[in-house]
């Protein structure tokens, strides 16, 4: 049995542990959506972390800035700077006036019935481009690392669903994240986040201090031998910026292509963070406004130094492993693959400093990082859908506003618990039927951040801060941000591989035209709605909501247990 | 006045009694019209705009730089680090300095005003 075997078993067993204990804990909804509100302000910063940092940040960076440079750093940048908004602006008044989802504090003030509808939406939409992302993702990572373990799945898995054969180690993810979320609900959720952030964070510092190590905890050196590597077609060193953003090459509207691009990716990472349904629903775990408030403080301490220490993984890997060799096991290395740049460099790590083994070592521990990395996330993507659905659709929607009826604490939780494992089984379909062909970084940086920032920011915002917002507004924002965005990134070049030479849209990175329309559309049918006054109530229920977010009065408590 | 109970727009059914908050919207209203919320929305927002403004400068100054001035971009400052790389790094510190400023100014002054709100409350919902 091999050594990265015996470390994947080991991460599926401390999950499955965690996941057994939190069973007897998931019985009630508030106990199954929100951990009981008893979730310490510290531990669920490390669980936001966990929930945030996905395969995208840890493979994606540090493979990005090994074959690009500088240029890669960027999204770290703005991963980590976005959280000022979240902590600004979002995180307390959430606490404060919500319950379980993003929808719960819109339905405050708007009719509950559009609301909820609009929100589970654009909910849904974001959860599915991250969730395949990631599942994607997940597939193609075990596939490569561990080659054994996905042949041998292959004689348990065989399955084959409505013509798509389902891939192996996708439905292994799938399979794990919908137990947690199943039977383990938020409780279990936010442990497999915490174990996960630990060894993250862990797995990063052991390789940077390795990297320094290296350099005999030299940086002028380190800096010096970046500044060595040069990139092939534009000859640029490697702490320039423009390897990837090639500046005055091309002009879209009269502006420099890359300058829109860099731009537009911008406003999508910073806004659109504070729209994430899984990261907002952490919020819902703590038991007050402070709380979530000193959450946030642990997340930017941890995301931070993660992003930092994701130069020394990138450059580490760009300088000691070099871009040509960095490739799949076995392969001739005709085709780089960034997503292996942080293995890669363990492997040489643990050989140059322990010897053969060492690196076979390091190598395995890296990818049962990576494989936790995606799990943790993964399962905080589920719980996020599955809520959208069956708290706001079913429960709301459905039962409480167009039959009248209430519903028992049991049957919600089943709902719930039913509404995941068809989330997940609808995730491994549509993962295994995307394949590979999908670009899937570029799925979650392209599209969950911008329908996010789109959609959600629009209506969280004017919810909790403008007075004359109204249904309407909600209504048009949710749903007007979630198209713009879906439509300009299918006709543009992000949603496909290879890529496009002229597409209908110019940019990858669509946020630049699609935040800014989000926000119109709230406005505009804001207007629109006061002219024909269709919503007096949402003005008057402004003055709560108002008092409740700025005071936490009235706000959720946290369970007795 | 607004008293009456509106469909669609309370509490959720099955949430948990509220001891310590009015029900009626009118009473949220009233509440909101007392110098302590004023006091509190006023502290708040004088720090939330200013640095909210300031963040968002601070950090698209970076794409804009790396755009339109490149060349300065890439001038080494100390050895082979370059004005990019620092002002990329700048990022980090001036994220965890104003984070730390607003969870200091949250801990005292903001948590205080809002007691002093929540304390009128309390006295309003007793005859």
């Amino acid at each position: 049995m091999n050594v990265t075997l015996v470390l994947f078993l080991i991460v599926v067993g401390i999950t499955l542990v965690i996941t057994g204990w939190a069973a007897r804990r998931a019985n009630t909804t508030v106990q199954f959506w929100a951990a009981g509100r008893g979730i310490k302000g510290w531990q669920n910063g490390l669980a936001i972390a966990g929930d945030y940092m996905s395969a995208a940040s840890f493979l994606g960076i540090a493979g990005l800035i090994a074959f690009n440079g500088y240029d890669g750093f960027m999204y770290s940048v703005g991963w980590l700077v976005a959280y000022l908004t979240v902590l600004f602006l979002i995180a307390e008044p959430m606490r404060n006036t919500g319950k379980y989802t993003m929808a719960d504090v819109l339905a405050y003030r708007m009719r509950p019935v559009p609301v909820r509808s609009a929100a589970a939406v654009s909910t849904l939409a974001v959860s599915a481009s991250y969730m395949m992302a990631q599942m994607i993702g997940a597939g193609s990572l075990i596939k490569i690392l561990i080659p054994t373990l996905d042949t041998n799945l292959k004689s348990w898995f065989n399955w084959e669903v409505l013509g798509t054969k389902l891939d192996p180690s996708i439905t292994l993810v799938g399979l794990l994240m919908m137990i947690y979320v199943i039977a383990g609900g938020m409780v279990a959720t936010t442990w497999v986040q915490i174990v996960k952030a630990v060894m993250l964070m862990g797995g990063a510092i052991l390789l940077s201090f390795l990297v320094l190590l290296h350099f005999g905890f030299n940086l002028g050196n380190f800096f010096s031998k970046i500044a060595s590597v040069k990139d092939a077609k534009s000859g640029l060193n490697f702490m320039q910026p423009g390897i990837q953003y090639q500046y005055g090459k091309e002009t879209v509207w009269g502006i420099d292509k890359a300058l829109l691009e860099n731009i537009s990716l911008g406003m999508a990472l910073i806004l659109g963070t504070a729209g994430l349904p899984h990261i907002l629903m952490r919020f819902f775990t703590v038991p007050n406004g402070r709380a979530a408030r000193t959450s946030v403080a642990w997340a930017m301490g941890l995301i931070g130094s993660f992003y930092i220490m994701t130069t020394f993984l990138g450059f580490g890997a760009a300088t000691l492993v070099g871009k040509a060799h960095i490739c799949a096991v076995g392969s001739t290395c005709k085709t780089p693959n960034s997503n292996l740049a942080a293995p890669k460099l363990a492997e040489f790590l643990g050989n140059s400093f322990f010897g053969s083994g060492g690196g076979e070592f390091l190598l395995a521990l890296i990818a049962a990082v990576a494989f936790a990395t995606i799990l943790a996330v993964v399962a905080g993507l589920t719980l996020a859908a599955s809520s959208a659905f069956s708290h706001d659709f079913y429960v709301n929607v459905l039962r409480r506003s167009i039959s009248h009826k209430e519903v028992s604490e049991r049957e919600q939780v089943l709902v719930a618990r039913i509404t995941a494992a068809v989330v997940g089984l609808v995730a491994i379909w549509l993962a295994s039927k995307a394949g590979a062909t999908t670009n899937a970084a570029a799925l979650v940086a392209g599209l969950a951040f911008v329908i996010a920032a789109s959609a959600n920011l629009p209506a969280i915002l004017f919810t909790l801060f403008w007075k004359r917002f109204n249904t309407w507004g909600a209504v048009a924002g949710l749903l007007g941000g979630t198209v713009m965005s879906i439509w300009l990134y299918t006709i543009g070049p992000g949603f496909s591989l290879p890529v496009p030479t002229h597409p209908a849209f110019p940019l990858a990175n669509v946020g630049i035209v699609s935040i800014p329309f989000g926000f119109a559309c709230a406005i505009v049918f804001t207007w629109i709605g006061e002219l024909v006054r269709a919503d007096r109530l949402a003005e008057l229920k402004f003055h709560e909501i108002d008092v409740r977010a700025q005071t936490g009065l009235g706000a959720e408590p946290a369970a007795a247990i | 006045m607004a008293t009456e109970h509106v469909p669609g727009g309370t509490v959720p059914a099955s949430a948990p009694p509220v001891v310590d908050a009015p029900q009626e919207l009118a009473a949220w209203e009233g509440l909101e019209a007392t110098q302590e919320f004023k006091d509190l929305v006023r502290a708040r927002w004088k720090f939330v705009i200013p640095a909210t403004v300031f963040f968002l400068v601070y950090y698209f100054l970076l794409p804009l730089l790396n755009g339109l001035a490149t060349g300065f971009m890439r001038t080494n400052v100390i050895g082979d680090v370059n004005v990019a790389y620092l002002f990329a790094l700048s990022q980090f510190l001036m994220a965890w300095l104003l984070a730390w400023f607003y969870i200091r100014r949250a801990n005292t002054v903001f948590d205080a005003l809002a007691g002093r709100v929540r304390e009128r409350a309390g006295r309003r919902v007793q005859p």
